[in-house]
């Protein structure tokens, strides 16, 4: 078999997946850690003042990363819970669901730090905006998988069940990306483009890409985190999580 | 120093909103380690319970 084939086999069996993810999280944490502190430093300290909102811009470093994450751990889970569906792979549904929480508490603080931001420069806690209220849809969206997933009992058909719910709440991610251009409401439109020019100064935007990278990194550590955690009750009767279990092998083996 | 604290005096705005972010991560970010410890601790009590039913 070709090896990158054989290696996406060995991947997806529970035991070798545990063992690969506890080996890379602390890698994971140490960069989010480190290139989260650069971003924080360049966005605090180093960048300069905006010429419009003066100090105040400077909760775009945790507002924006957020709202990106938010999004993107979105897409994650339910692609993941499109292989789950069609494939019926069990890593994909342990993936699926280990996203949800993180994608949600994303979400949330995008939605807290817009607030704070909006209160100062708006005059308003919360409007019913065509970009807040679809980012609030987002979070129920998220609440809903997270929620289907624990009322039912199987753990496995509640994994599909609820990877479904991700999939028919895709239909909101455009809706939260274009809702600036398509409504003309409070909320600005994009000023950080990947395909085309950012309309920010480079020693404002450098900061906020460094964290845009921190945060990645990071779900990526909390999903694996999860996931194992998650591996571990769904094959407690397995052998290799027996071994886990007992006190002496526990320390030899994490 | 202070007046990097009061951030133009948007201090209770922007150091909320930077709180906010390092509580909710943290609290992401300690929870499958607590649920870790919960369930490891709960299949040893599992195993010792069917060991100690084969013994008797």
């Amino acid at each position: 078999m070709n090896p990158l084939v054989l290696w996406f086999h060995k991947f997806g069996s529970p035991p070798y997946f545990y063992r690969f993810a506890g080996k890379l999280l602390p890698w994971l944490y140490a960069v989010a850690l480190i290139s989260g502190a650069i971003g924080l430093y360049g966005g605090l300290a180093m960048a300069p003042a905006d010429y419009q909102q003066g100090e105040s811009f400077r909760m775009i470093y945790v507002h924006v990363p957020c709202a990106w994450m938010g999004l993107f751990a979105y897409l994650f889970m339910a692609a993941n819970g499109f292989i789950a569906l069609v494939w019926r792979i069990k890593l994909s549904e342990t993936l699926a669901m280990a996203s949800a929480p993180v994608g949600a508490a994303f979400t949330f603080i995008t939605l807290v730090t817009g607030s704070l931001w909006g209160k100062p420069m708006w005059g308003t806690w919360w409007t019913w905006d065509a970009r807040l209220t679809s980012e609030l849809v987002l979070l129920f969206l998220y609440l809903g998988v997270i929620g289907l997933y624990h009322a039912i009992e199987d753990t496995r058909q509640a994994a599909r069940a609820a990877a479904f719910l991700a999939l028919v709440g895709v239909v909101n991610l455009p809706i939260v990306h274009y809702s600036v251009t398509w409504w003309n409401t409070l909320h600005q439109a994009q000023t950080v483009s990947l395909l085309g020019q950012s309309k920010i100064s480079a020693d404002m935007l450098w900061p906020l890409l460094t964290l845009a990278a921190a945060t990645h990194v990071y779900f990526f550590a909390s999903v694996l985190a999860r996931s194992r955690t998650a591996l571990l009750t769904l094959e407690s009767g397995k052998d290799w999580v027996r071994a886990l279990a007992v006190p002496e092998a526990e320390s030899a083996r994490v | 120093m202070s007046e990097f604290f009061a951030m133009g005096g948007y201090a209770g705005y922007v150091w909320s909103a930077y709180t906010v972010f390092f509580v909710v991560l943290a609290l992401d970010a300690a929870a499958p380690w607590w649920q870790r410890r919960r369930v490891l601790r709960e299949l040893r009590g599992r195993m010792r319970r069917q060991a100690a039913r084969k013994s008797a």
